[in-house]
């Protein structure tokens, strides 16, 4: 396996491991919590004094543990949602394509319908009518991204069915089960892996988009949406609380970005040579 | 002076050498073969000399094309010299030709950029030069798509466009391996005849193609050049060890070492075999049409034909992979039915197939230890992880391979081992009938007589009766006991091996044969045996299917089919055998 011998999956594995690392136990080398309010300290720019490092919000709340917790939101949200479409997906998608024929269709023409559905709409929709919590948007997001998943994981398997060596197994009087498990699911390994470092970044994007419109994790929660959401409010004055979070969000989806094209130059090297 | 002069072409990839210190000359007119096992370099050189090589590829040394220096010319001097003066024709014209352009105007292309003509006049040429091609019906293939002609066709818009601007050299990479043995011989024909006075260089693995068509002929072995001289001394006394080698494995369809015939029981027979495909708008593709086959046990029996003569489908159905429409497989006197998996575990163990695609065969993700034991793993269950083992180490013995190979990945193999991995796959549960499917077509002379004298060993001494599917006619002389020949899906002629070669009784078999090169300058030139194409599966021809290419065809054949004949030991499907 040359998985850290691709420099891209290096580096930017090593980004994102690192940013979960601080995320994880920084609130808790730090003095300060997410929650408490300092009047005295109303929009602080970032400093070392008090372990201020991002400075704080217009209700003079720490911005670093802040950021830290709304990293880990984000981040749990897009793992989670991406695991759920990956669930969803694989299954749906595998047996389509290794059944085939009429049930193929019927559950292909599903997706398409489901596609034609404007999705962030719905989203929003399941929002507003339910309460809001983290629960549902993992569902949503994941009720979102299955489709695609889905879609490639079907086209992977159908033309994996007719290679040679399926064929091979089938004469060598291999079970379906087997056929599916040792020969097919091996094979789908490399392309769900790309795919699902890729549908993360989307996971966040959408995350931080409902909760840009306020419609994403509640308050005193955080994520990342939120705090660029509030950082804009303030952008004028206390550009700090717009470009911290800003820009730690925009370095996470690139480094998954990165990460998923590096994943994808591995595998395909192993196929192509 | 020479035309191109090459010297000390080096080629290297990172730290990889493909060409090494490579020196040669093409007089002007002169035909020159450039030969060699895949990996030799032989097609690196060739783009080299276009200046094509790609991206990381590290040329140096020199190369003289009429004198001037091509490392010294300009892109805009190089671009010049392309097609004007040095002609290209790549081995697959699928893949070389614009699938979005009209025929006529990619050859268009090349006489309006080069300046040679404009206008009108550049439409005369191209219709002038596609009919020198021999393409029927040149207004229409003018305006026709890449995709509207058959292989044949391809190769010949290929030829008119690498000469239609009357180069001085033209470069031919492996120009007739796609294409099937009776277009083959009409293409290498037809490049004689078209030639000139441009110089050739011809790049191939087919000796027999360089003894019939090349004055001189250089090989290579790993990138560098171990042998030259004319073709007829270097056919008679070989100066190097390696050309020797590949001589020696080149198969000759007038060799008279073949097997012995055999007189085994009956294993596997087949009567009247029917399988169609649906088709796009509801038509059906008869694949084969009532075919029937027998098979001895310790015999080999080849099925040949051309491409789309339905061998493979054949064995795809009497292996229980493709469903047949009607007739029946019998093995060991009981019937096959159904798709594979309801056939049980005694066809798994007892008929196993190689497919032409050894990489393709083995799943990727698998290592040789599991991709050879997987079928123990299904039938020997009763095996502890350990006897497997010895029982993988042992099969993989009987095909030449140590134990090294156990943890390795199919694509840490070359062709010929992942071959080798495949047919120990096949062997490890001892079967009793194995079906080889082009198993040889994609291995390099060498490698090819290895696995066929380890088949040939096999049958020896475990009495396995092999199904031999190929449309190499000299591999089929020199391995099989009976040949059957198909042709379009129908029987055409079954017959032992040597009363096959020597008194062929359908004139389609004795086409084929004649159309193989044969691997010795000093043999009369032949002309190609057949014109045409095989026709569209969807639309036979009425009556015998080969009528229309056919030298003896009369009125009864364009009225009824005939029907299978014996004639001294023959059967044969023709009005005018005798």
């Amino acid at each position: 396996m040359s998985l850290l011998g691709n420099p891209t999956v290096r580096v930017s594995g090593g980004i994102v491991l690192f940013i979960a690392l601080v995320a994880l136990l920084g609130p808790f080398l730090s003095p300060n919590d997410y929650l408490s309010t300092n009047f005295d300290e109303l929009l602080s720019p970032p400093s070392f004094d008090g372990a201020r490092f991002f400075g704080t919000d217009d209700l003079g709340r720490d911005l670093f543990v802040r950021t830290m917790l709304g990293i880990r939101v984000t981040l749990v949200v897009a793992i989670v949602a991406s695991l759920v479409s990956l669930v969803i997906g694989v299954a749906y998608g595998a047996i389509a394509g290794f059944v085939g024929g009429r049930v193929d269709a019927a559950m292909m023409r599903v997706v398409d319908t489901l596609y034609a559905l404007p999705f962030i709409f719905f989203v929003i929709l399941l929002m507003v009518v339910f309460e809001r919590n983290l629960l549902l948007i993992f569902v949503a997001i994941g009720a979102v991204n299955w489709l695609d998943m889905a879609r490639i994981v079907r086209g992977q398997t159908l033309s994996l069915r007719e290679r040679e060596f399926v064929a091979a197994a089938r004469l060598m009087g291999v079970s379906p089960a087997r056929i599916v498990f040792r020969h097919i699911a091996p094979n789908l390994i490399g392309i769900v892996v790309v795919y699902v470092t890729l549908t993360i970044p989307q996971a966040i994007l959408v995350e931080s988009f409902l909760s840009f419109l306020g419609l994403g994790v509640q308050e005193p929660q955080t994520s990342l949406g939120a705090l660029v959401d509030a950082g804009v409010n303030q952008m004028e004055g206390a550009s700090w609380t717009l470009l911290i979070p800003g820009g730690l969000l925009a370095l996470i989806l690139m480094c998954f970005n990165f990460l998923g094209d590096g994943l994808r130059d591995v595998f395909d090297a192993r196929h192509v040579s | 002076m020479s035309l191109l002069e090459l010297e000390k072409l080096s080629i290297r990839y990172g730290n990889t050498t493909v060409v090494d210190n490579l020196g040669f000359t093409v007089g002007e007119g002169e035909s020159v073969g450039l030969v060699g096992e895949s990996g030799s370099g032989k097609s690196q050189t060739a783009l080299a000399i276009l200046g094509l090589s790609p991206r990381g590829a590290r040329v140096s040394g020199n190369i003289r094309f009429a004198g001037s220096d091509l490392a010294e010319l300009s892109q805009r001097e190089l671009d010049k010299l392309r097609a004007r003066r040095i002609g290209i024709a790549f081995q697959d014209p699928s893949q070389a030709l614009n699938p979005y352009l009209r025929v006529g105007r990619q050859l268009r292309e090349i006489l309006v950029r080069h300046g040679i003509a404009k206008g009108k006049d550049a439409d005369r040429e191209v219709m002038a030069m596609l009919e020198r091609v021999g393409l029927p019906d040149t207004e229409r293939q003018f305006r026709a798509y890449p995709h509207q002609l058959s292989g044949g066709m391809r190769q010949r818009v290929m030829l008119a466009s690498a000469l239609i601007a009357q180069p001085e050299l033209l470069i031919a990479d492996e120009p007739t391996t796609a294409l099937d043995v009776t277009v083959q011989a009409q293409i290498l024909d037809l490049l004689e005849e078209i030639r000139d006075n441009t110089a050739l260089l011809l790049i191939t693995h087919d000796l027999g193609i360089v003894a019939g068509h090349c004055e001189r002929m250089l090989v290579l072995e790993k990138g560098r050049l171990v042998d030259a001289g004319a073709t007829t001394a270097l056919f008679a006394s070989p100066g190097h060890a390696h050309t020797r080698a590949l001589l020696a494995a080149a198969p000759r369809i007038d060799t008279s070492d073949i097997p012995d015939a055999v007189h085994g029981k009956s294993i596997l027979g087949v009567e009247s075999a029917t399988i169609s495909y649906e088709e796009r708008g509801s038509r059906r593709l008869h694949a084969v049409s009532d075919v029937d086959l027998s098979l001895h046990v310790g015999e080999t029996l080849a099925i040949v034909g051309e491409s789309g003569s339905g061998k493979s489908s054949l064995v795809s159905a009497i292996l229980g992979l493709v469903p047949m429409e009607s007739g029946c497989v019998i093995y060991a006197g009981s019937e096959l039915n159904g798709p594979v998996e309801r056939r049980g575990k005694r066809q798994a163990r007892e008929l196993q197939l190689v497919f032409q695609d050894p990489i393709g065969a083995l799943n990727p993700q698998m290592r040789v230890r599991s991709l050879v034991g997987e079928p123990l793993v299904v039938h020997e269950t009763q095996l502890s992880s350990r006897q497997r083992l010895g029982r993988v180490t042992e099969a993989l013995e009987q095909v030449g391979l140590d134990a090294g190979y156990l943890e390795r990945f199919p694509h840490e193999l070359s062709g010929g081992q992942a071959q080798r991995v495949a047919i120990a796959r096949a062997l490890i549960l001892r079967p009793n009938v194995l079906v080889c499917d082009e198993a040889v077509a994609a291995l390099d002379g060498s490698v090819r007589q290895q696995v066929l004298s380890l088949l040939r060993q096999v049958q020896d001494e475990t009495g396995l009766a092999i199904i031999f599917i190929s449309h190499d006619l000299a591999v089929v002389r020199s391995i099989s006991h009976r040949v059957l020949v198909m042709y379009m899906g129908r029987f055409v002629e079954v017959a032992e091996n040597d009363a096959l070669f020597r008194h062929p009784r359908h004139p389609y078999t004795r086409a084929l044969i004649e159309a193989v090169p044969v691997p010795d300058p000093l043999a009369p030139p032949r002309k190609a045996p057949l014109q045409g194409e095989v026709p569209s599966l969807l639309k036979p021809p009425p009556g015998c299917v080969f009528h229309p290419r056919c030298p003896l065809a009369s009125d009864v054949c364009r009225q009824s089919c005939p029907d299978a004949r014996d004639i001294d030991g023959t059967r044969v499907a023709c009005h005018h055998a005798n």
